[in-house]
């Protein structure tokens, strides 16, 4: 079994004469949470755009639990659950037929898929939602019901692209705190974010900036006692 | 974990495409009313104005004189066919702006599977439409023969494909909703009027015949052909070619697009 959940290994992208990307590396440990830092702007969403291969990785190499993404597509996208930033759940239909459309285009036959449904809407807390229609949740429950999306073909890595954008705090906290509860039962999660709060020292981290890796590594040994300012040093973005 | 894709499961998305699709449509039941209004209303009104204006000689597949409302069933049929497979196009426009198309392109399926069922579920929803309108149609007195009823589906079918094929291609190279304006007025009503939906195009080469050329070769003109000689129980070999090859024409333009490796939209920022 590799020992990596996600290894990216030199990968750069461009749009056309903008670089988007250059040379990035980082790993995401097994069953760890991993924060993906940066500012607007900073690449993260190309990044994730490649790592769900909805951008054609022209350089480098990225494994997705040991799987080439190049070369085994399918098996790389079946271990990935993906938290998109904007929604991408049907609004006109109901939490139910939006899991067992999510998981039929993972091959799951429908009576598993309503079992697996209870069972991750359980996870998160929405189990009472079963047959609501998207239109009708709240945007913390969205959000939570993205993320049960996610789960339902029982990924080995999460990929969560600023999931807390336009919630309140008390959803943010939900959300950031679901996301850790899973990967203490053997999820990894990459969390890509701009919010410093949402990191903590025992995390891995890695910060992006202008499309370059500038840290990677243990969240604390990184920030050290003051990771805002560590931020702001390493982006040059300290006044 | 296991990661080979067996028949099951490609059988599994498949039929998960089209239950969505199907429950779509079913939760818009104003697109169905829309999609059935637009050709009645060409058959009880615009059929009924023309019928005296238009003179029809006997051209095949009809052995006899026939009422103008007989001869633009077809076309309507073709016509409903048309603008669902632009509707589906529309929607993987609005499906790409909202996000939910990257739920479809993230799965570990092909993507040529992928659009493929996308295509086809949209097609029998198109199906359900035109039997419909064919239904209401009898009443007006457009009765083909029964056999006629049956033979027109595998044509439907295929015709549906293509026009679908189009709309999917086309939703391709579109960015934004609001550019769907473009694709009226330059892709529905060029290829609707340009064809022999209408009238035939022995008429139309009174006119003009560099017109009936253009008319000649626009692959809409091909789908109606198909449609109105199955609807009389005969098969028609031209529009059967040319129907296919458009089909697989703009199929494998959609598939391009939509590889990140070698679709134009992928590559630019933001693109999906």
């Amino acid at each position: 079994m590799p020992q990596d959940a996600l290894s990216i290994q030199n990968v750069s992208h461009d749009f056309g004469r903008f670089q988007a990307l250059k040379d990035v590396s980082l790993t995401v440990p097994r069953g760890g949470f991993t924060a993906l830092l940066g500012v607007n702007g900073a690449g993260k969403t190309t990044l994730f755009s490649l790592i769900t291969r909805l951008y054609d990785n022209r350089s480098g190499r990225i494994e997705v639990a040991g799987h080439d993404l190049r070369r085994q597509p399918g098996a790389a996208l079946a271990r990935l659950g993906v938290v998109f930033q904007s929604r991408a759940l049907d609004a006109d239909l109901t939490v139910a037929q939006n899991l067992e459309y999510h998981a039929a285009l993972h091959g799951i036959p429908r009576r598993e898929a309503r079992a697996r449904s209870l069972e991750v809407l359980a996870q998160v807390d929405l189990s009472d939602r079963l047959h609501t229609r998207v239109s009708a949740l709240s945007g913390g429950q969205s959000r939570r019901a993205e993320i049960a999306r996610a789960l339902i073909h029982r990924p080995e890595i999460l990929l969560l692209d600023e999931p807390t954008v336009g919630l309140d705090v008390k959803s943010r906290t939900e959300v950031v705190a679901l996301t850790r509860e899973l990967t203490r039962g053997g999820v990894s999660a990459l969390w890509a974010t701009h919010i410093l709060d949402e990191i903590r020292p025992q995390d891995g981290l890695v910060i992006l900036h202008k499309g370059q890796v500038l840290a990677c590594g243990n969240a604390g040994a990184i920030g050290g006692e003051d990771l805002t300012a560590t931020f702001l040093r390493l982006t040059g973005e300290a006044a | 974990m296991s990661h080979r894709l067996t028949p099951r499961m490609w059988l599994t998305a498949f039929l998960g495409i089209a239950r969505r699709e199907t429950l779509r449509f079913v939760n818009q039941r104003g697109r169905f009313l829309a999609a059935l209004v637009r050709p009645l209303v060409w058959l009880f009104i615009f059929a009924a104005g023309f019928r005296a204006v238009l003179g029809l000689s006997i051209t095949p597949p009809y052995q006899t004189y026939v009422l103008y409302e007989v001869y633009v069933t077809p076309g309507l049929c073709a016509m409903i066919q048309l603008f669902n497979g632009m509707q589906s196009s529309l929607s993987m426009v609005h499906d790409r702006e909202t996000g939910a198309m990257r739920t479809l392109l993230v799965s570990p399926f092909p993507r040529w599977f992928l659009l493929g069922a996308k295509l086809v579920a949209g097609v029998i929803v198109s199906i359900i439409q035109v039997y419909t309108f064919l239904a209401i149609a009898w009443f007006w007195d457009v009765q083909p023969p029964a056999i006629g009823y049956l033979a027109v589906l595998p044509a439907l079918f295929l015709s549906g494909l293509m026009l679908g094929a189009l709309g999917l291609f086309l939703s391709s190279a579109i960015r934004q909703l609001e550019n769907f304006a473009g694709v009226m007025n330059f892709v529905i009503f060029p290829m609707f009027f340009a064809s022999s939906a209408l009238y035939p195009l022995w008429r139309m080469n009174e006119s003009s015949p560099l017109l009936h050329d253009i008319c000649a070769a626009n692959p809409f003109t091909h789908a109606v052909e198909l449609i109105r000689f199955a609807l009389y129980g005969r098969f028609d070999l031209l529009s059967f070619l040319v129907v296919s090859g458009c089909l697989v024409l703009f199929f494998a333009g959609a598939v391009i697009m939509y590889d990140p490796a070698k679709g134009l939209w992928a590559r630019r920022k933001g693109g999906t």
